[in-house]
């Protein structure tokens, strides 16, 4: 099995929900708690596991917003996982979610250096790295309804802009969506394989916003005549009958 | 990236530390022409370790568990940080056998030992520099030039140690400074070079600009902390002088003008350059990361 998500940036609004959802369930799942310094004080901060930031692509007016929510990507090639030297980062074999154990990590931060998609973060009140599960404690828990067994952010997203599934089978919704989708990896060329994969926006032609008719003198002057005032009236009744 | 000064420490002490103990366990097997007498060489086996023991005490400081850092030598098969600490605890065994050896002039097997020795003080510089030079992320670090830079300046700093403490050879001395310095020009032409990903190919939009809008978050964070730390041009270059200067044109100058008399400011000098230098090593660094933050490019 390779399980990890697809993220849809074409309908992706950036609200920000799967990031809470996410920091909600993990704060008392297996990594948890994911603390938190100052919340209340004017420098809040804290360790997410999930974090969406928001683009601009492209100029005027060819323009688009884009939402790029990023956790970790389960790579296949996590250097994550070779760099670190006590063992506690780890990569499963069996569904492929990189995760760390918590008793083993002494906070060296090396694995953080490694990963090139910020998904690690230290969390300074445990003193141990930290990094999104993939919710390893939902999607295998028996006692949740089936449909349910899956990652609190692909749940919680209102746009259904996430999916989760396993990527080595060729019927899963994950793998259907990149095939439809042409879904893509973020920086392949720094060679980790991420397994979770982005679907690029869809391309509708840019919307004109403005452009202003083109009158001559002497069609402002035609146009003006009173037969010609009724007889646009009329066309413009019968567009919009029709 | 955010220069930790424990592990600027580290690198610094720990690295002259090995440089000191590789020449000493040269002299003892190919004789460098060193002045030392008997016990002198024994005293400065001992400072090379206490460096080396300060160095490594230093690094632990930036561990933020550091109840588990006794295992950070199981990934040996793996992962550089944890060659770097087997190769320097599997030294102090070896070190100070050697060292008794030495004292004891009647026992043999010096020269094996001071050979072992050396091996483990080269293949502990050469993981420390590796802890950097593997990291793809990081493409100012990402290259050969790393591991031979900390070689060569650990190598620099114990001739000039050795100079100071009125036993060293000035022409070896000079020509590690010359060596080392010749390395950082090139590693700083190398880093000059645009190269390395982009914004574009970070979020996967090759074919028009991106612009970062908004991070998501109104504070720092630990992404932010540790590798957003960034500084300005013009002082990078002021700071790049510096070291040179004074990591290698004074005790350069120094020694060829003095000789061995100069031998403690030239050492004090190249310490304070290589500590300006290691600050830059990782001040310079820019983390792909930041590419998610907002960068164009590395
Ligand atoms: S995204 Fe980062 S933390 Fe996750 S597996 Fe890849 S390298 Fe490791
Ligand atoms: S899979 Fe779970 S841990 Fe990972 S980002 Fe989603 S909610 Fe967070
Ligand atoms: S909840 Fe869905 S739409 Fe909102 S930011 Fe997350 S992925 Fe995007």
């Amino acid at each position: 099995m390779k399980l990890g998500l697809v993220i849809d940036l074409d309908t992706c609004v950036g609200c920000h929900a799967c990031a809470v959802a996410c920091k909600q369930w993990n704060t008392s799942g297996t990594s948890g708690p994911l603390s938190d310094y100052d919340p209340y004080g004017s420098k809040p901060s804290g360790v997410w596991f999930n974090r969406i930031r928001h683009y601009e692509v492209d100029d005027y007016p060819n323009n688009k917003t884009i939402n790029a929510p990023m956790s970790c990507m389960h790579c296949e090639d996590a250097a994550c996982v070779t760099v670190c030297p006590t063992g506690a980062s780890y990569k499963r074999p069996e569904d492929g979610i990189v995760l760390i154990d918590q008793d083993k990590c002494m906070g060296c931060n090396y694995c953080s250096w490694a990963c090139p998609y910020g998904a690690r973060e230290l969390d300074q009140e445990s003193g141990t790295m930290k990094k999104c599960t993939l919710c390893v404690d939902r999607i295998y828990d028996e006692n949740l309804p089936e449909s349910e067994r899956q990652p609190v952010c692909v749940l919680t997203c209102p746009s259904h802009a996430r999916f989760f599934g396993d990527f080595d089978d060729p019927d899963s919704e994950v793998s259907k969506q990149v095939r439809q989708r042409s879904g893509y990896s973020m920086m392949p060329e720094q060679g980790y394989n991420p397994t979770n994969k982005y679907l690029p926006p869809r391309q509708p032609p840019a919307v004109e916003t403005h452009k202003p008719r083109q009158v001559s003198r002497e069609e402002h002057a035609a146009e003006d005549k009173p037969m010609a005032q009724i007889q646009r009236w009329i066309a413009q009744q019968l567009k919009r009958q029709a | 990236m955010h220069p930790a000064i424990s592990v600027i420490c580290f690198t610094l002490f720990s690295g002259a530390g090995y440089g000191l103990i590789s020449f000493l366990c040269l002299d003892d097997l190919f004789d460098l022409n060193f002045t030392l007498s008997g016990s002198g060489r024994l005293w400065l086996v001992a400072v090379a370790l206490v460096l080396i023991t300060v160095g490594l005490l230093a690094s632990t400081l930036h561990l933020a568990n550091p109840r588990n850092a006794w295992r950070a030598f199981f990934r040996f098969r793996t992962s550089w940080l944890s060659r770097e600490g087997v190769f320097a605890v599997l030294l102090y065994p070896v070190a100070l056998v050697w060292l008794l050896t030495l004292w004891n002039s009647e026992a043999g097997g010096s020269k094996i030992l001071a050979a072992l020795t050396f091996c483990l003080a080269i293949a502990t510089l050469f993981s420390t520099g590796m802890i950097y030079a593997c990291l793809k992320t990081i493409r100012q670090w990402n290259t050969a030039l790393t591991p031979t830079n900390y070689i060569l300046l650990g190598f620099m700093l114990g001739s000039l140690i050795l100079v100071a403490s009125g036993a060293g050879n000035v022409t070896i001395a000079v020509g590690m400074v010359g060596a080392a310095a010749l390395g950082k020009l090139i590693y700083y032409y190398w880093i000059g070079q645009p190269a390395g990903p982009t914004i574009n190919s970070a979020l996967g939009f090759t074919r028009a600009t991106v612009r970062l809008l908004d991070v998501g978050h109104g504070e720092g964070n630990f992404l932010t902390d540790e590798f957003g730390y960034e500084v300005a041009k013009t002082r990078l270059i002021w700071l790049r002088v510096i070291s040179i200067v004074f990591g290698f044109l004074v005790p350069a100058a120094l020694l060829l003008f003095f000789g061995s008399a100069a031998g403690i400011p030239a050492m004090l000098s190249g310490f304070a350059g290589v500590f300006i230098e290691r600050w830059l090593f990782f001040a310079e660094a820019r983390h792909v990361v930041n590419l998610y933050h907002g960068s164009q490019s590395t």
